[in-house]
């Protein structure tokens, strides 16, 4: 059933509602049981490099699930701020994080312009702890937890577009990874990306004091995102890098600026080409400023004539006029 | 496709000032962005260069010089290239040029009218001029009124400001300046780069810009069309960064708010 699910639907419209609940329900299973050969029931998997899915792949379903699709993924921004970096999270509060399906911003303490979560802490692995314990606490519903720095600017739909045949049910741990000794760890800079089980398991390992001290390591202090990596490791998670269908990187660590710069001096006959993924996630150490116009130029500003078989339709946020 | 189809039938001879000392820094990255998509390109200079199809003028470089750059490119263009186009883009080796919005733009007119385009000042000139540093364009007819006025002696070199005195000779010639902002009423043509139109109060409220638009206009989002056709002040990384939100980076399945029909 779930294979000719296809062909019934094209058949009247007195088909549809029934069968689009199966069929939502099908395809869910289909998607997961296609892309996730090898992983169905480890609680550990070692996957390193996670693809996109291709066009190929999302267009064999037929349109009424795959909207539902993309409604259905629904991402909790989880913004770390300090009150010295206001510009910055004003520049957040105005741009990106009214794509995300929720948006807390996470702050040291309180700032009467702006409405956060006070940690009260200026510790960065405690604030992340009692971040993410709070995201858990509020995030039924949210299949996907992304946290943020706010020089970092992300672009949810393409988040979306990646995590789509991926099943929040298994513990995914994503970013811009990076290996320091044996530990392979997702840059905070870049942005991280949990799954809800990823993170329903490291709230429940937040309790272990062995294992993951709410002081940090005792010998030697790590940093907030390699602490995170370590006790993920315990409940069995890793850390896994992302790339587009052409191999290039969805996370960065750097600015547009900073990476054309690059391509400038290591590939100057193809520059753009050789610079970033079209589908580019995050960029990191992007000023207020500059986010106003990458708001412009990711939801705006495009060339006419150039159309795009996209698989999925995300609709813009009410009340926003910069996208 | 939309954009081949344009291509074809609104064809673009588009030209960039430029000179020895910046060919390096700038025309050569010009080159290789936004210039490929016109029909046609030449880049005006005092000194010919075979390699990126520089063709050396009759003049000296210098700010003074540039209005004798403008009127002897465009007589050189008359004399060579005249056929091989429509619609007569200007652009400076700073400006950024998205070739497909102005062929929107230019698909709804007839290159046999006597009509430019560009981003419109007020000032100096009755129906105003076009800003030089964010790009124009004269139609067949505007070109041809354009040389003619200079065999008339209508128009003459009376100063340096090249599009001040455009426009002038425009406005001589009954060239009509055009309207060019979008069904929101949102400017295509930007004499600034995008931080500047983008950013709510970058620009002082003395500056000269508030004086010399001709429309009104804002700073923030209302500052530009989705559909924008040119911005000015663009160094070469910048180039190559427009090239890329341009052209590469979107948003995945994003249903843009505002549509050209």
């Amino acid at each position: 059933m779930c294979k000719d699910d296809s062909k019934m639907i094209s058949e009247g419209s007195s088909f549809i509602k029934g069968m689009l609940l199966g069929g939502i329900f099908c395809a869910a299973v289909t998607l997961f049981g296609n892309f996730n050969k090898g992983h169905q029931s480890t609680t550990d998997h070692h996957h390193h490099h996670i693809q996109a899915p291709s066009e190929e792949e999302l267009l064999k379903l037929p349109e009424p699930k795959r909207l539902e699709l993309s409604q259905h993924i629904r991402v909790y921004c989880i913004i770390l701020v300090q009150p010295r970096e206001l510009s910055y999270w004003a520049a957040v509060v105005d741009t990106w994080s009214k794509h995300c399906d929720k948006a807390e911003f996470y702050t040291s303490e309180d700032v009467k312009v702006f409405r956060a979560v006070s940690l009260d802490t200026k510790d960065q692995w405690l604030m992340l702890r009692n971040a993410l314990k709070h995201a858990y606490a509020n995030g039924k519903g949210y299949s996907w937890f992304f946290v943020a720095l706010p020089s970092t600017f992300a672009i949810i739909e393409n988040l979306k577009y990646f995590l789509l045949n991926k099943d929040p049910s298994q513990p995914f741990y994503i970013g811009h990874t990076v290996k320091s000794g044996e530990l392979e760890y997702a840059e905070l800079e870049g942005g991280v990306v949990l799954s809800f089980e990823a993170l329903r398991r490291l709230v429940g390992v937040f309790s272990d004091d062995v294992k993951c001290p709410e002081q940090g390591r005792a010998l030697w202090k790590l940093t907030e995102e390699k602490e995170l990596a370590v006790c993920l490791k315990y409940t069995g998670v890793f850390a896994e890098n992302a790339e587009d269908s052409e191999g290039k990187e969805v996370f960065n660590t750097k600015s547009v600026s900073t990476l054309i710069k690059e391509a400038l001096a290591k590939k100057p006959q193809e520059v753009v080409n050789g610079c970033c993924s079209d589908v580019a996630i995050t960029f990191h150490g992007q000023s207020p400023n500059y986010m106003q116009v990458l708001m412009y130029g990711v939801y705006r500003l495009r060339p006419y004539g150039h159309t795009f078989h996209d698989s999925l339709i995300f609709l813009p946020p009410v009340d926003s006029d910069n996208d | 496709m939309v954009a081949e189809d344009l291509y074809k039938t609104v064809r673009v001879l588009c030209w960039v000032m430029t000179g020895p000392k910046t060919l390096e820094t700038k025309a050569k990255h010009v080159n290789a962005t936004w210039t490929k998509n016109c029909n046609k390109v030449l880049y005006m200079s005092s000194e010919e260069d075979k390699m990126l199809n520089v063709v050396g003028l009759d003049v000296k470089e210098g700010r003074d010089q540039l209005y004798w750059k403008t009127i002897k490119a465009f007589h050189y263009i008359y004399e060579h290239h005249f056929d091989e186009a429509d619609w007569f883009l200007k652009a400076d080796d700073d400006t950024f040029v998205i070739l497909e919005n102005l062929r929107l733009l230019l698909s709804q007119y007839i290159p046999d009218q006597p009509i430019y385009f560009g981003r419109r000042f007020k000032l100096f000139a009755k129906q105003g001029y076009m800003s030089g540093g964010a790009g124009y364009v004269l139609s067949k007819e505007a070109l041809r009124r354009f040389i003619e006025g200079f065999k008339t002696k209508k128009c003459a070199h009376l100063s340096c400001v090249e599009d001040v005195e455009l426009g002038k000779c425009m406005e001589t010639m009954n060239v009509t300046a055009v309207d060019t902002r979008d069904r929101n009423k949102k400017e295509l043509f930007h004499p600034l780069a995008p931080e500047l139109h983008l950013v709510k109060s970058y620009l002082a409220k003395k500056s000269w810009y508030w004086s010399y638009n001709f429309y009104p206009t804002e700073d923030g989002p209302g500052c530009c069309s989705d559909l924008a056709i040119s911005f000015h002040y663009i160094d070469s990384v910048h180039m190559y960064e427009l090239e890329y939100l341009v052209y590469h980076l979107r948003a995945y399945g994003y249903k843009y708010r505002y549509n050209a029909e």
